[in-house]
């Protein structure tokens, strides 16, 4: 039993960590969050020349061939940075879907280039009344001309605004909450149709609800099987999972640092408040929350490749419902131990506090997991 | 035992419907029940219209103004006016400088100062807090030395809710460091206005100005503005204190909140089905809904022990805990009941007069920003730390 990285892993970690230290100050990412795209492109840049854009994509591809492990590395650095790039939207979880069910002519299109970090993908499978729940699809997609027509609306797609591609979903049969009948398309993002509604989200980043109005496709931007999208979907979000896991472990990490920084600095009645016990309590109690997490992002990276299983289901809803609420605590509590100050925009402490939240509302929230959990319980 | 309201604590309650039926503007508790920003001419144009009923200084002696009411007056008040959307008032003026006025302040200040906070002429903010000074108050700094007929002040405030607004400002000031802490406080009334004194915005993690910094630079006072005694502020900033903590429970604005969410929980849609009809959330509401049932009463049996008079004691402070951990359970709630719309932020829909279409829900745009927005409750108005340590302190001798 080891639970240390590989010296190959190790120096991954501390690539990235090294990066975002120098370019990633919190005065900066302000700024970042401030433009367009709503992230930094040199970043981004940065982290391709690196190769880290193509880290889990396997070596014809000019990837690195990592797994859930190198991934979690890359994430959590990531995390501890709250960097915008749209590297879990598009590396992991875009570039994924392509690279689980498209055609080999599909992922020459699209991965070389996700890969190294030219193009960037989306990917948009909620909707407005999916509530987390991706065989939720109401989205139309009907054979016309040779291709598909696409009609529907897509919620909440994280860097929708800026992709090159997006993965969307929609159903060419079945009803509403089947999951047989979904089938996956690769949008090129100026195709005629395709309305946005970009706004910010309230974590500094960017994202837009994508309205589908009669978008013609030809047929080869359907990816896999038509209508047996389903496993594709759930075994790619269960990755993605695994990776908000590692980028949620990340900003805890920076949100208990800076509490406890702040315990032992800031003093009231003639002491540094962390000499009160009720404080000590709590920062202890936030250290717990976080080692929870960290031992659940450990166990879902482990299981993130792995073929399906209930198990790895299972897994994967645990890791996802301790973060929600081990985050929620750190993020709540941390707050309380600083007092007004970590309620103000200035302080970096909030802007994580409020990533943390905002991670329980991507891929399912805890009480989501929860459920989800339950309903695989294995008998005793 | 009766925990019914008496006939005319009923006939109360119906004068105070029939009036808020007649006169609160629609567009005002729109903008409350859909958590939008209010402007300062909104607050003061319902003000106008509570001071033409004498219902705006509720708890002032009547000689001033007021009308006196009873503890359970001012609370049938509460109930109806968040039920309905009433905006709160700014406080600081009305429920908190013109108590103490009213109480340690000569006639000459209350002949001028509270006609003023009467007719909305003049707005106050409260300069309690400094950057060093927090749950440790009486640790303040600000330093004011008395020259003549003035005192010249020096230092700087903080969390100055409304400062932006503000016209006047009542603050805690150190006229004494040769004693012990709390005896060296004066209580000072000071003119925004003065050369000297400059207003900077805090922002906070929802992007809101609410809260500012408050610089004092050789400010000079007259020294009719002070309040009582020099040295003796300290006794007059608790007084002050245990006003602003009985109304921090807000168990009329969690009701509020609660009514809200209920409505919001019915719009969603979860599995196909209205959210409230989910198994997960609608034990979740039920068991936020029961918290409240509890401390509403507990609301009540405070209120019903000040009846004969007299301030309440520490249980206050228990009250405050519960009573703020309820209502963030509430913002936590709404918040979850939006699944994903949580993230957007589109501040566009927190305008009045918004009237484009809305990304997911009507009331969705401010729910994540509330949420963290009030998470200062449990921390302003003494942290809630602050508060367990005084009822383990009044209540439990420990």
């Amino acid at each position: 039993m080891d639970f240390r990285l590989n010296e190959e892993q190790q120096m991954l970690q501390d690539t990235v960590a090294r990066l975002v230290r120098g370019e990633y100050s919190f005065e900066k990412r302000l700024e970042f969050s401030e433009t367009e795209a709503g992230f930094s492109v040199d970043f981004w840049k940065q982290l391709s020349e690196l190769g880290l854009t193509a880290v889990p994509f396997s070596e014809e591809l000019g990837g690195f061939g990592g797994g859930g492990v190198e991934v979690q590395s890359v994430m959590t650095e990531l995390g501890r940075g709250l960097c915008l790039e749209p590297y879990l939207q598009s590396v992991i979880f875009g570039g994924g879907l392509i690279d689980h069910a498209g055609s080999d002519s599909q992922k020459e299109i699209w991965l070389g280039g996700i890969a190294s970090g030219e193009l960037q993908a989306a990917v948009a499978l909620q909707e407005p009344q999916s509530f987390y729940d991706l065989n939720n699809v109401e989205t139309r997609a009907e054979k016309k001309d040779g291709g598909y027509l696409l009609n529907g609306r897509k919620a909440v797609v994280i860097g929708g605004h800026c992709a090159d591609v997006i993965v969307v979903s929609a159903r060419t049969s079945g009803d509403a909450r089947d999951s047989g009948g979904i089938s996956l398309f690769a949008l090129k993002s100026d195709t005629a149709g395709i309305e946005r509604r970009v706004y910010p989200t309230i974590d500094g980043s960017k994202g837009c609800d994508l309205l589908l109005n009669n978008v013609q496709v030809d047929a080869d931007a359907l990816l896999g099987e038509e209508g047996k999208a389903a496993e594709v979907i759930e075994y790619q979000a269960g990755r993605a999972i695994a990776a908000l896991c590692a980028e949620a472990v990340g900003v805890m990490e920076v949100a208990n640092e800076l509490t406890l920084d702040y315990l032992k600095q800031r003093k009231q009645f003639g002491v540094p408040i962390g000499k009160f016990q009720v404080l000590q309590h709590r920062m202890v109690d936030m250290m717990s929350e976080l080692e929870q997490a960290r031992s659940m992002a450990i166990l879902a990276a482990s299981v993130a490749d792995e073929e399906q299983s209930d198990e790895r289901r299972r897994v994967l809803a645990a890791a996802k419902n301790v973060i929600g609420r081990s985050g929620q605590f750190i993020s709540e509590q941390g707050i309380q131990s600083h007092g007004g100050i970590g309620m103000t925009w200035e302080y970096n402490f909030a802007h994580y506090a409020k990533r943390l939240i905002m991670i329980n509302h991507q891929l399912g929230d805890d009480d989501f997991h929860l459920e989800h959990y339950a309903s695989l319980l294995q008998a005793g | 035992m009766n925990m019914n309201y008496t006939t005319e604590e009923l006939a109360f309650r119906d004068e105070v419907r029939a009036f808020l039926d007649e006169k609160l503007p629609a567009d005002i508790a729109a903008k409350v029940k859909g958590f939008r920003h209010l402007s300062k001419e909104d607050h003061q144009r319902w003000q106008k219209i509570l001071s033409a009923q004498g219902w705006y200084a509720s708890h002032w002696p009547e000689e001033y103004g007021g009308v006196e009411w009873t503890p359970v007056q001012k609370h049938i008040w509460d109930e109806e006016s968040c039920r309905y959307g009433v905006p709160r008032s700014v406080p600081f003026g009305v429920n908190m400088v013109a108590p103490v006025i009213i109480k340690f302040g000569n006639e000459e200040q209350k002949q001028k100062y509270l006609p003023r906070i009467l007719s909305g002429e003049d707005w106050w903010c409260q300069g309690y807090s400094e950057p060093g000074a927090g749950s440790d108050l009486a640790s303040l700094k600000t330093r004011a030395v008395r020259e003549g007929d003035h005192y010249i002040v020096n230092g700087q405030k903080t969390w100055t809710t409304l400062g932006q607004y503000a016209n006047m400002i009542f603050c805690l000031v150190r006229t004494n460091t040769e004693v012990k802490a709390q005896a060296g406080i004066s209580f000072l009334l000071i003119d925004m206005n003065t050369p000297g004194i400059s207003v900077r915005p805090i922002i906070t993690l929802d992007g809101e100005h609410e809260v500012n910094e408050v610089f004092f630079e050789d400010v000079k006072v007259p020294v009719e503005n002070l309040v009582g005694e020099e040295d003796k502020g300290w006794t007059y900033a608790k007084f002050l204190l245990t006003y602003e903590r009985t109304g921090l429970a807000g168990i009329g604005l969690s009701k509020a909140a609660l009514s809200h969410l209920k409505a919001l929980a019915s719009r969603r849609i979860k599995n196909g089905r209205p959210l409230i009809e989910d198994t997960t959330f609608s034990q979740r509401i039920a068991k936020v809904e029961i918290d409240l049932m509890a401390a509403g009463i507990s609301n009540l049996r405070i209120i019903a022990s000040v009846e004969g008079g007299g301030m309440p004691g520490a249980e206050s402070s228990m009250l405050k805990v519960k009573g703020t951990e309820i209502r963030q359970s509430i913002n936590d709630l709404a918040r979850r009941a939006i699944g994903p719309y949580a993230i957007p932020f589109v501040e566009e829909e927190l305008n009045h007069d918004y009237d484009g279409e809305f990304l997911s829900d009507e009331n969705a745009a401010p729910l994540s920003a509330q949420y963290f927005n009030n998470r200062k409750l449990s921390i302003f108005g003494g942290s809630n730390e602050i508060q367990k340590n005084i009822v383990s302190k009044m209540i439990l001798g420990l």
